[in-house]
């Protein structure tokens, strides 16, 4: 059975169709889901897209983690659903307090948008489960503020790293999960690495493992 | 039971342990200047907003959660802000 993923739009989001290809390219059936509306439609995993929700103002995620979406969300992640936030996503799910630590601006306080090598450090979470431990994937950044700062006296639970720490973040952290692992952000933007003709494949692994699991736990 | 309308002015910082590069850059700008007699330079946020309510503690109570659920992120930084009556319009 094919896994059903929703992909959450908020005003402002724009990575979401890049987002539904990647997914399909991995054989699940992927759909938007609106912000304001509540229901996550009995989808069997979340992705929060990049973009930059309610145009970044406040602070970035600061308003969307409010969205009546985010409700389910929440309640979905805390049930153990798998829920993914790339870039903007990320920020928002750290906003929600769903992930750990906060996203400020880049240190050089340029706004970077190249390519990025990532070491996998975890590969126990949904979203790495078909990777190799130290594997290094080369996937584009895209962001002004992927500046990880952790919460304060809590190690979070790293998930990617930077080879070359382009922003400043916290031990050139790229991506954390949640200490239970089933919601991870990441800043890179694996949906632009996920055909050949971009440049790279190796975004494709993460949305592969998430179909994966998603799929094992559907058949389990 | 009288309403209180109260004015908060809210000032939003880093918190002391955050980077802050963008005070960093604007302290650089300075000696050019000639201000090379400035350290410390930390940039922040001001919000204004009038709220009405019960009391003037009532009216505190609730602009203390507004900063700390919506209008800072306690992760990275910290918050102050007065109160100032302000009559019907």
């Amino acid at each position: 059975m094919r896994p059903n993923v929703g992909v959450i739009v908020f005003p402002g989001s724009n990575c979401e169709q890049d987002v539904v290809h990647a997914l399909r390219l991995e054989g699940a059936d992927a759909g938007l889901l609106w912000h304001g509306d509540e229901s996550l439609e009995g989808v069997d995993a979340v992705v929060l897209p990049g973009g930059f929700a309610h145009g970044d103002y406040l602070r970035t995620g600061a308003m969307a983690r409010f969205s009546p979406v985010m409700r389910s969300v929440e309640a979905f992640a805390r049930d153990g659903g798998a829920v993914l936030g790339i870039c903007n996503g990320f920020q928002i799910l750290a906003e929600a307090g769903l992930v750990p630590g906060a996203l400020t601006r880049n240190a050089g306080l340029r706004f970077l948008c190249e390519w990025a090598e990532v070491v996998i450090e975890d590969i126990s979470t949904p979203f790495t489960g078909a990777c190799a431990s130290g594997q290094r994937l080369r996937i584009p950044i895209n962001h002004y503020e992927g500046n990880y700062v952790p919460p304060a006296g809590a190690e979070p639970r790293v998930v990617f790293r930077y080879v070359d720490n382009p922003n400043g973040s916290w031990r050139s952290v790229a991506g954390v999960a949640s200490e239970a692992g089933n919601v991870m952000g990441l800043m890179p933007h694996p949906e632009r690495a996920c055909e050949d003709w971009l440049g790279s494949e190796d975004g494709r692994l993460i949305f592969a493992s998430l179909v994966q699991s998603v799929s094992s736990r559907a058949a389990g | 039971m009288t309403a209180t309308r109260a004015r908060a002015r809210i000032v939003v910082m880093p918190k002391p342990e955050i980077a802050d590069p963008q005070g960093q850059t604007v302290q650089r700008t300075m000696p050019a200047l000639g201000w090379g007699n400035v350290e410390g330079v930390r940039v922040g946020k001001h919000i204004e907003l009038v709220v009405e309510g019960e009391s003037m503690q009532q009216v505190s109570d609730q602009v203390d959660e507004m900063c700390r659920r919506l209008l800072t992120n306690p992760v990275i930084e910290t918050y102050s802000f007065t109160l100032e009556q302000v009559p019907e319009p």
